[in-house]
């Protein structure tokens, strides 16, 4: 199948005419002729009904949550509630400018001061910022204010964060972009860290360590109590890592658990889009040692009037250009204000439920479970290194399948510990018949898998393309759509 | 089983290590390396001028998704790279021995070409 | 309950196939001290009826303000189409593109994408977007770093009439890297002065970092700064506002490296500050070395053309610590809304669009300037956004043109000391000549009452 590119339905001469300032304007006498274009930018020639009707097509080309279920492991790919687009997206709240003054916005400050309010009963922290823009920025700040923390306390030697070798990958990248060394930890047979790996790894240079709980393995992490202990005792602090808090919502606090920041990945947990990969929001919440060292800005209120706060002198500093994903944060106010107290707990428990049910449900069926004898979280990794060793489809052939089947692929090869795995969170939202009917697409994959092992390893067969060639992606980057630009002048580079 | 020609030196990095008439070290990757990596999508070589030491990561090959860096197998400083592997990285794949070299380095100190494995040793390393 | 399908009794056969008595048997791995009893103490829950009140409530008690506020967020005319389309579910709700089979439409929209910001920027090849401008620039400096293999000197030179909140993020990002921003002051024209930098300073930088046009408004000599920088071994990183590049010539036509921008203008709410979009866009040779998504074009296995998610090598799922960045994310659905504009606007309607901005706002400098006390800052020429000196302070001015419902622009006083009582005020094609009209008068009145 062919598709054109919005370049090849393009016209010279054809425009969109009511988006653009009617009147034609002649090049302005007042700027330098060497600092106007000689020609127009490279870009598409189209008709509104052109752009409306490329653009709905290749829409239709995706899987999203609105359409299809995604067992997305790590991912919390729960239902994103129309009602937080439509009032995030009120003219009041998105008409405003970064600079309008304080006064002009008592609404949306209260908001967002309604939010931080909330995360901070939610993890149990002292404080939060709404600045980071995603989780990774999140991290980064949490990382960094372990830095300024120890800086200020004269304790300059600890330069290393504790890493277990079971953690997504931006928590080692974060480190390392804070200027710390990584120093990975082994995970246990049980999913749980070892603590005699904790111990050696711990001394005066360890600045911290970063953990989720439950860990990407889908456990929850048995020692946490005893860890947090240790850290503390060897004088690191704690990172929450907060991609799997949709486990513990409302039943644990990581505030409880012992952590001295948390950071929590709204376009998770608190259900704002994904987006196609964005945008997030990465909130960040400490415990009161930390608070000095809190990037700017968030709200703070007094005598009923919410500002601002911008200065603040041992902050880590600026995250973004102004005070975070705003709109995001919106949508994440209007989730937690539709759930409200009673609601949290209730998160947690079908998500939990969902996941074990779901794995029992397939060991019942003959998958393997990478941790039998331990309770599922709100994920759970499942192994097809026997099926691999017997039919030669892996874990990635299956994931394709499932594509086929109508399901979006769980995440695959993640965590790294365990071979051929796929890694499945249901979350909440999905119904028990979603449950019952991603188990028999499983089997039939699988039974597929033993028959015919050869349909599934060239699978998808009914998606809009077959598999991509992604080793000659990798080899011959093609990244622009060559003739769309070469009309250009003065070109810097072969492309 | 992947061919390890005897006239060669090893690293347990997987790397192997040609000593030319003029001293100059010429290092490459091994047959089992290749195997192992997959289809390769980039190299990523030093500059001819960099110097390194014994054990420094020197050079990066990337696969569809993976990153595997390269060793040095001794101190010195490099003095040629295989250009031809920026538009044909599949080069090691092809003929890891050969036309798949990624570069040559002057040594600093000579005697570090004797502590490197002889292809017994290194075919001893696959077996463990 | 809301956003919960399950029906009692099947949350009972679930609990039963299980073994389970309740819920709370599923949390039997967790320490009993840790389990909380009672949900931690947030407002009880709203139906959608509920909070739609109070959200309209609140969002009505924010002041509209006529807004000649610029300094990296702009109000233009955001085509109906544009939202319409991107709060699609395929585009709101869908995941990173990771299983290229399910995502063909994203992919495609990506790769549309980098071709229109390499076309509007005249560079060779940009990647999928960054968290904003602010990011943008702060990775453009990282990669430069790493892009600048000849010079271990890990410092920047960047312009001080580069956005301040643009440095201060790059600030708080390159500090744990130990690389270095020293800042080349204004001269008299309200540009960068770089040769003062390499007087003073000494030379020894992987890149100078520049703004066209820059926060204050004004056009660098992006020829000089190519030739100084080719001379001092340095790269030349530009930041960018994509409505100007309209009518502007691109920086990829002055030789730059990198180009990095904010994106909002392309079809992004204000939205109080974000989420916004961060473009980066470089020469071929350093896409190794870029942070962030790229979308790519090839085959698949029946040989029809497929687009993927490429050299993924460089990114934290796979490089862990040795990664380009920690960005995980980009701005996907704002990706959506500026490739919509650009789509909609074309070449010819972003130059309409960026030249009604400079008329405008040539209208509204003039028009104030007319009014004793106010001048201009610089005499040189600006895109779209000005400094007008006041001769008193700018605070009490604004929170007066607040109350009248005009936002005057931003009050940059304390960020540029050297300039005094700086004002820096912009108008989009969204302005009308009745709204600089209305600005005018209230400003003289405001003068004359004080």
């Amino acid at each position: 199948m062919t598709r054109r590119l919005i370049f090849e339905v393009s016209r010279p001469g054809r425009r969109a005419r009511a988006q653009a300032p009617a009147a034609e304007s002649a090049a302005p006498a007042d700027l330098p002729a060497a600092l106007i274009r000689d020609r127009e930018a490279l870009l598409p020639a189209v008709s509104e009904l052109d752009v409306v009707r490329h653009y709905t097509r290749l829409s239709q080309l995706n899987f999203s949550i609105d359409t299809n279920s995604y067992p997305l492991g790590s991912c919390t790919m729960k239902y994103n509630p129309r009602a937080c687009h439509r009032l995030a997206s009120l003219p009041g709240f998105l008409d405003v400018h970064p600079a309008a003054p304080d006064a002009s916005v008592q609404g949306l400050l209260e908001c967002l001061h309604e939010l931080q309010e909330m995360l901070a009963a939610v993890t149990g922290m002292e404080a939060i910022t709404l600045a980071p823009m995603a989780g990774a920025q999140g991290e980064f700040a949490g990382v960094a204010m372990f830095k300024a923390y120890h800086q200020a306390r004269g304790d300059h030697g600890r330069d290393e964060i504790i890493v277990p070798d079971a953690a997504h990958g931006t928590n080692p990248a974060t480190a390392a972009m804070c200027g710390l060394k990584v120093r990975e930890i082994a995970t246990g047979k049980d999913g749980d860290i070892e603590l005699a790996a904790l111990d050696e790894a711990l001394g005066p240079r360890t600045a911290g360590i970063m953990l989720t709980n439950p860990s990407t393995l889908g456990v929850f992490e048995r020692h946490i109590l005893e860890i947090s202990r240790r850290v503390h005792a060897a004088g690191g602090l704690l990172y929450y890592d907060g991609a799997n808090l949709n486990a513990l919502l409302g039943r644990v606090l990581p505030g409880d658990m012992g952590f001295d920041a948390v950071h929590l990945n709204l376009h998770k947990t608190f259900s704002t889009p994904h987006g196609g990969g964005g945008p997030g929001a990465g909130a960040v919440g400490v415990a009161s040692s930390l608070k000095p060292f809190l990037p700017v800005p968030y709200v703070e209120q007094a005598e009923g009037t919410y500002r601002w706060r911008t200065d603040s002198p041992d902050s880590i500093g600026k995250l973004a250009a102004n005070g975070g994903n705003i709109g995001v944060l919106l949508r994440a106010w209007v989730y937690l204000r539709m759930l409200g107290r009673e609601g949290l707990q209730r998160v947690a428990d079908h998500a939990v439920l969902n996941a074990n049910y779901l794995a029992f449900r397939l060991a019942e069926e003959g998958f393997d479970l990478a941790y039998p004898e331990r309770r599922a979280g709100h994920e759970f990794v499942i192994s097809l290194k026997r099926l691999r060793d017997r039919t030669g489809v892996t874990a990635a052939d299956f994931a394709k399948a499932m594509l086929d089947e109508g399901f979006h692929a769980p995440t695959v090869y993640f965590p790294l510990l365990v071979p051929e795995c796929l890694l499945i969170e249901p979350t909440e939202t999905e119904s028990p018949e979603a449950l019952d009917a991603l188990i028999e697409a499983m089997v039939r994959i699988r039974d597929a898998a033993l028959s015919d092992p050869e349909a599934v390893r060239s699978a998808p067969h009914r998606m809009p393309i077959q598999r991509p060639d992604e080793v000659l992606a990798a080899r011959k980057p093609d990244l622009a759509h060559a003739p769309a630009l070469r009309s250009r002048a003065g070109s810097s580079d072969e492309a | 089983m992947s061919e390890i020609p005897t006239d060669l030196k090893y690293t347990s990095e997987h790397e192997w290590v040609r000593r030319e008439d003029s001293g100059t070290l010429v290092v490459g990757l091994t047959d089992y390396a290749q195997e192992q990596l997959g289809d390769l999508v980039y190299v990523d070589t030093p500059e001819v001028g960099a110097s390194f030491a014994a054990g420094d990561v020197c050079a990066v090959v990337e696969s569809v998704k993976a990153a595997s860096d390269v060793y040095s197998p001794a101190g010195g400083e490099v003095v040629a790279v295989n250009e031809s592997l920026q538009d044909s990285p599949e080069k090691i794949s092809d003929d890891p021995y050969g036309g798949g070299w990624l570069f040559e380095m002057a040594p600093e100190d000579p005697a570090e070409w004797e502590e490197l494995l002889d292809p017994d040793q290194y075919e001893e390393l696959l077996d463990s | 309950m809301p956003f919960v399908p399950h029906t009692s009794s099947q949350v009972q056969d679930m609990l039963r196939r299980l073994g389970a008595r309740s819920v709370a048997d599923l949390y039997d791995e967790i320490p009993e001290s840790l389990l909380r009893k009672e949900p931690p103490g947030i407002p009880s829950g709203l139906d959608e009826a509920g909070i739609g009140r109070i959200a309209r409530q609140r969002a009505a008690s924010n002041t509209p303000l006529l807004c000649f506020a610029g300094g990296g967020a702009y109000e233009h005319h955001i085509p109906a189409a544009i939202w319409d389309i991107a709060s699609r579910g395929e585009f709101y709700s869908n995941y990173t593109p990771y299983q290229p089979e399910a995502a063909q439409g994203s992919l495609q929209l990506t790769y549309e994408y980098q071709t229109m910001i390499a076309g509007l920027t005249g560079m060779d090849v940009a990647n999928a977007s960054l968290y904003d401008g602010a990011t943008a620039f702060a990775e453009a400096c990282l990669m430069a770093v790493r892009c600048n293999k000849k010079s271990d000197a890990r410092r920047i030179a960047v312009a001080r009439s580069l956005h301040p909140a643009w440095r201060a993020v790059a600030r708080t990002l390159l500090n744990g890297q130990g690389i270095e921003l020293v800042e080349a002051p204004l001269d008299d024209s309200g540009r960068a002065d770089f040769n003062h930098v390499y007087e003073n300073v000494g030379g020894g930088f992987d890149a100078i970092a520049v703004a066209a046009p820059n926060y204050l408004g004004g056009m660098p000599d992006l020829e000089a700064w190519r030739a100084l920088a080719d001379r001092e071994g340095a790269l030349l990183v530009v930041g960018i506002n994509p409505v100007s590049l309209g009518l502007l010539r691109p920086p990829g036509e002055f030789g730059a490296d990198i180009v990095c921008g904010e994106g909002q203008p392309l079809g992004i709410p204000m939205s109080g500050g974000g989420p916004y979009l961060g473009l980066l866009a470089c020469k071929s040779r350093y896409i190794r070395q870029m942070p962030g998504r790229l979308a790519g074009r090839t085959v698949d296995a029946a040989g029809d053309t497929a687009y993927v998610l490429t050299l993924q090598a460089r990114e934290q799922h796979i490089r862990r610590s040795r990664a380009t960045s920690n960005i995980c994310t980009n701005q996907g659905l704002m990706v959506v809304a500026a490739t919509l504009y650009m789509a909609l606007l074309g070449g010819e309607g972003m130059r309409r669009v960026a030249s009604a901005c400079h008329a405008r706002t040539a209208q509204l400098v003039e028009a104030l300037t007319a009014i004793g006390g106010v001048r201009r800052a610089f005499d040189a020429p600006f895109f779209h956004e000005d400094v007008l000196c006041l001769d008193r302070p700018v605070a009490p001015v604004l929170a007066a043109l607040a109350k009248q419902g005009i936002l005057g622009g931003i009050d940059i006083s304390s960020e540029y000391p050297e300039l005094g009582n700086a004002l820096l005020v912009c108008a989009t094609e969204m302005r009308t000549e009745d709204d600089v009209l209305r600005y005018a008068r209230a400003l003289r009145e405001i003068y004359r009452l004080t």
